[in-house]
């Protein structure tokens, strides 16, 4: 049917230009808050330092921002170039949010951010500060859209199976919308995003404590990046917890996997802090388990259990049986689309249809396949244990981090004392990159644990992918990753040369009328 | 509201409108950076012309992002096949856009003549290679790509890139790169003066004058060169979307019979060749802005006329002709295209007030000494 290496080259570009996208994107939707909350402050207060500071990080917010629009592009373009398949099975639910984002966020962010930067001497005060916030609201927007789509990848609601057209229609557009599994992303998502843009600022603004530049501008930038920060670190760990609970509801595969969790826990459910997951033998060869608290996170009780993925399988096995019934009566439909037993016995069945098409990497002859291919379908239902169950302790680890490091930065600039705080400036310094690694990790765990589904329990990966060749797809991945590269590695010179110069260099008049920072040079 | 036929039909119109949004406001950002390294010597004079485009072009690619995003969501199967089949010429497209932004936002960040070269040529990449394959894109679509569809409507394309490069294909990227850059030079005689704005007023009329030239020597192709596609039977216009229901039979000039049985889509041509013909009579006028109004018009009517002539075809296939996808078996469920337009009704405006807007606080020329001013801030 698909030659494999097609598939895997489509996964590997679709991660590889997704986590490209996924550095840019929390830092836009960061940052463009904290300019927002900057030139409200400058709004009020009318002191031409909050104008310069939301300059400043202006200018920063710019270069990260033209990657984010440079990646984007691509996004965009690939569910038709790479996932054909996909685009015809799922597009008439995906493409939705997908247009309506373009209606909503990206026109409304990128005609405002020309402005923002051309039009500070062509409007009053309260206009630009207006354009500004509608740049943070686009952004954001433009969040909570692409992960209604996304989410809907992981729970798909209100959406049927019509055979006359072969593909899933859309039943209940406020399902879509309403999704819970969406919503409990998108808060997470972008408070993900504000700790990068407050993690930024700090880390940049303890840079020049450090070496006693700026530093009336840098402490100012301090409290708004670690009040923000804090507020933001807090809410991702809680709701990334609802991320969890939600995640058990709708993907308890997942959450299993995540866990290393073979058989089911009886209630209270332990957490397994460490262990070594054994796939072979569907058990953990070590762990070190803390009573009680997985109940809690995933489904807030201790007298429910959580299955375990022995428990599932068996489940999943008796749904691509069902599955089977539903492609045998699809076979008879397209010879004779009025056959009323067919179409009860589709009805009936259509939830399954999906576990079915698992069966196609096992056979073309579906309706007659084996006990053996069926056993192996249903095993295919796990996702690979491992990496899952490590990469999402690293981000629950990176979190809770977090909000220490926010604390004691508020701290700090409550009882005025960041300037003797020298270990703490440099350890925030150092801690800059370490929210974009959370965000990679968290993007790992959620897309790499839905497999083997593209559409979670209605369309496998495999058969997702655009009959392509393999020479076209080496091709456009290699460019992809050379021209990223590269792009990538200017944008970054191109950050580090302008924090170096720093403010000074943009605003030398006002600056050096400031009498803190006189006194500090 | 509406039915499935009329939504349909709704939907096919708003495809045209917002590909022909795109033509015209990414368009003249293509065409001026296409122009870029020819028209401005001086790195203060690129700086110029850069800038002129460097507040908008962003909210102007916006029209492409929506396009392709309405085309996933409206007719699903066309975005799969069209952006899968043509698959080297969209990578090839995403990269040389994918360039655009760092030409915008990093050239003049450093001073390095060469590092600013580089950019420059990078930007005239972004501009030609879209506008070009735009073109070569739509004259395939005019002669029938080859692709099928199995029983599972899975796609198979059985052509390649090389073949996209022929010649009528040629002819109608060139059709397009010329119309673009001339679009492009009549946005700069509007936002310049001095010299750049003499050079894009001659840049202006002769390539209006080439466009009208190879548009209608699209015309003759289109009518004695390559055949077009007829439906013979099958296929209700309010049927379910599945492109296997109907016979579809291939004519030379097939592609004109619509003028014929719909006499009105004949607007799409007179405005093509006549806002062509008023560009060249308005550029040199005091009032360029009506040059760029009527260069517009002409490139709503030149991408309308491709897409009016193939009615109800949205993508022919050659090698498989009833498995062509048209209008009324390629598009998404009633319920989709009812909440797409639901949505399109409410944002458009909104956004055509806005980015009216924008261009009202942007409005002016940009000069030499603007850029001096600013050079911290401007790109
Ligand atoms: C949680 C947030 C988020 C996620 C998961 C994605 N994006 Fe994104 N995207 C943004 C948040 C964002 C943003 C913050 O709004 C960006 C980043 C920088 C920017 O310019 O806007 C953006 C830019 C951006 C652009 C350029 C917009 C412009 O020109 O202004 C496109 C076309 C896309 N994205 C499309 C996608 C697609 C198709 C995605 C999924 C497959 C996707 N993005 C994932
Ligand atoms: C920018 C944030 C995102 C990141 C970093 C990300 C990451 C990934 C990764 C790592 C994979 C590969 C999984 C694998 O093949 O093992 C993947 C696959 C995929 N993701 Fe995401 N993803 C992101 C957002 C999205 C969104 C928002 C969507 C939907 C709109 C989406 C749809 C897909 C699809 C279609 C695939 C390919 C099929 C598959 O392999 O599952 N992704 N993504
Ligand atoms: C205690 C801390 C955290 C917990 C309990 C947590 C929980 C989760 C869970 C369960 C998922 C997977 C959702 C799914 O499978 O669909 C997830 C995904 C994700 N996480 Fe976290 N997370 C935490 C911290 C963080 C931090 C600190 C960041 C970044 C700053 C982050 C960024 C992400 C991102 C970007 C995703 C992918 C999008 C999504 O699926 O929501 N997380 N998180």
């Amino acid at each position: 049917m698909m030659d494999i290496d097609v598939v895997s080259l489509a996964r590997l570009q679709f991660a590889a230009t997704a986590l490209y996208h996924f550095l840019f994107v929390p830092l836009t939707l960061g940052l463009s808050v904290i300019l927002g909350i900057m030139e409200t402050t400058y709004f009020i207060t009318k002191r031409p330092i909050w104008r310069d500071l939301t300059k400043f990080w202006g200018v920063l917010f710019g270069i990260n921002f033209a990657m984010g629009v440079a990646t984007g592009l691509t996004m965009e373009f690939q569910f038709g170039t790479n996932w054909a398949y996909y685009s015809h099975y799922v597009g008439d639910i995906f493409g939705a949010p997908l247009a309506i984002e373009g209606l909503m966020a990206f026109f409304l962010e990128a005609t405002f951010v020309g402005v923002f930067f051309f039009g500070w001497d062509r409007m009053s005060r309260g206009a630009h500060l207006f354009v500004t916030w509608m740049v943070a609201l686009g952004s954001n927007l433009s969040a909570l859209w692409i992960l209604i789509a996304n989410g809907w990848m992981q729970h798909p609601v209100g959406a049927t199976f019509n055979f006359e057209t072969m593909r899933m229609e859309v039943s209940n557009f406020y399902d879509v919308l309403f999704n819970p599994t969406a919503q409990a992303k998108f808060v997470h998502v972008i408070s993900a995003g504000y700790v990068t843009g407050s993690l930024f600022v700090l880390g940049v603004s303890a840079f020049y404590l450090l070496t006693r530049r700026n530093v009336d501008f840098a402490k100012r930038s301090i409290t708004v990046a670690a009040a923000f920060g804090l507020c933001a670190s807090l809410s991702v760990v809680v709701l990334g917890d609802e991320s969890g609970y939600t995640a058990e509801e709708n993907q308890r595969m997942k959450v299993a996997a995540v866990e290393g969790m073979w058989n089911t826990e009886p209630a209270p459910a332990g957490f397994n802090v460490v262990a070594i997951p054994d796939a072979q033998n569907h058990t953990n060869s070590f762990e070190v388990k803390i009573p009680w608290l997985l109940g809690l996170i995933a489904t807030r009780s201790v007298t429910e259990p959580v299955p375990g993925i022995n428990e599932l399988v068996a489940v999943n096995e008796q749904r691509v049986r069902d599955g089977i019934k539903a492609y045998a009566a699809l076979e008879v439909l397209r010879k004779d689309s009025t056959n009323p037993e067919a179409r009860a016995t589709l009805q009936q069945y259509q939830a399954g249809l999906g576990y079915a098409l698992l069966l196609s990497k096992y056979t073309k002859d579906i309706p007659n396949a084996t006990n053996e291919m069926i056993s192996k379908a249903a095993w295919d239902t796990v996702p690979d244990v491992l990496p899952l169950f490590w990469t999402f302790r690293f981000m629950v680890a990176l979190g809770i981090f977090f909000i220490g490091l926010f604390a004691v930065a508020f701290w700090l600039v409550v009882k005025k004392r960041l300037d003797g705080s020298r270990g703490f400036l440099r350890l925030a310094l150092f801690s800059i990159p370490l929210p974009w690694v959370s965000s990679e990790l968290g993007w790992f765990v959620a897309e790499y644990g839905r497999q083997p589904w593209c559409i979670d329990g209605i369309l496998p990966t495999r058969l997702g992918a655009s009959s392509l060749t393999t020479s076209d797809m080496w091709l456009s991945l290699g460019g992809f990753l050379i021209l990223y590269s590269t792009l990538l590695i200017v944008e970054l010179y191109l950050m580090v040369r302008t924090i170096r110069k720093g403010p000074e260099d943009y605003f030398k008049p006002h600056l050096a009328s400031t009498p803190a920072l006189a006194a500090a040079k | 509201m509406f039915n499935f036929e009329t939504l349909r039909l709704i939907w096919w119109f708003l495809l045209g409108f917002l590909l022909a949004g795109f033509a015209i406001f990414d368009g003249f950002d293509f065409g001026v950076a296409a122009l870029l390294p020819w028209i401005a010597r001086t790195d203060s004079e690129r700086r110029v012309v850069i800038n002129t485009i460097g507040p908008v072009w962003e909210g102007n690619q916006g029209w492409i992002i929506l396009g392709a995003g309405a085309i996933f969501a409206a007719f699903p199967p066309l975005y799969g096949a069209s952006f899968s089949g043509f698959y080297l010429a969209l990578i090839g497209l995403l990269f040389s856009m994918i360039l655009r932004p760092g030409g915008f936002k990093y050239r003049s960040k450093l001073q390095s003549p060469t590092w600013r070269s580089l950019w420059d040529h990078l930007l005239f990449v972004g501009g030609v290679v879209p506008a070009l394959l735009f073109g070569v894109a739509v004259g395939n679509v005019l002669e029938g790509a080859p692709f099928h569809f199995d029983e599972w409507h899975r796609l198979f394309y059985e052509g390649h890139f090389l073949s996209l490069l022929n010649p009528f294909a040629l002819l109608c990227g060139l059709v397009s790169v010329s119309m673009l850059v001339s679009h492009g030079a009549i946005y700069l005689v509007n936002k310049t003066d001095g010299v750049i704005n003499a050079r894009a007023k001659q840049i202006a009329s002769i390539g209006s004058l080439v466009t009208i030239v190879l548009f209608a020597l699209g015309g003759l192709w289109v009518a004695f060169g390559i055949q077009g596609y007829v439906v013979t039977g099958g296929g209700a216009w309010d049927g379910p979307s599945n492109p296997f229901t109907k016979t579809v039979a291939l004519h030379a000039g097939a592609w004109l019979t619509n003028y014929v049985t719909y006499p009105w889509m004949i607007l799409a041509p007179v405005l093509g060749f006549g806002g062509a013909v008023m560009t060249v009579r308005l550029v040199r006028s005091a009032r360029p802005m009506w040059a760029f109004i009527s260069s517009g018009s002409s490139i709503f009517g030149i991408v309308s006329t491709a897409g009016v002539s193939m009615f109800p075809f949205l993508m022919p296939s050659s090698s498989n002709p009833n498995q062509s996808l048209t209008v009324f078996d390629a598009s998404s469920s009633h319920d989709t295209l009812m909440i797409m337009l639901i949505s399109i009704a409410i944002f458009m405006p909104i956004i055509l007030l806005y980015t009216a807007w924008v261009f009202k606080v942007m409005r002016g020329t940009v000069s030499g000494q603007y850029i001096d001013e600013n050079s911290h801030s401007v790109y």
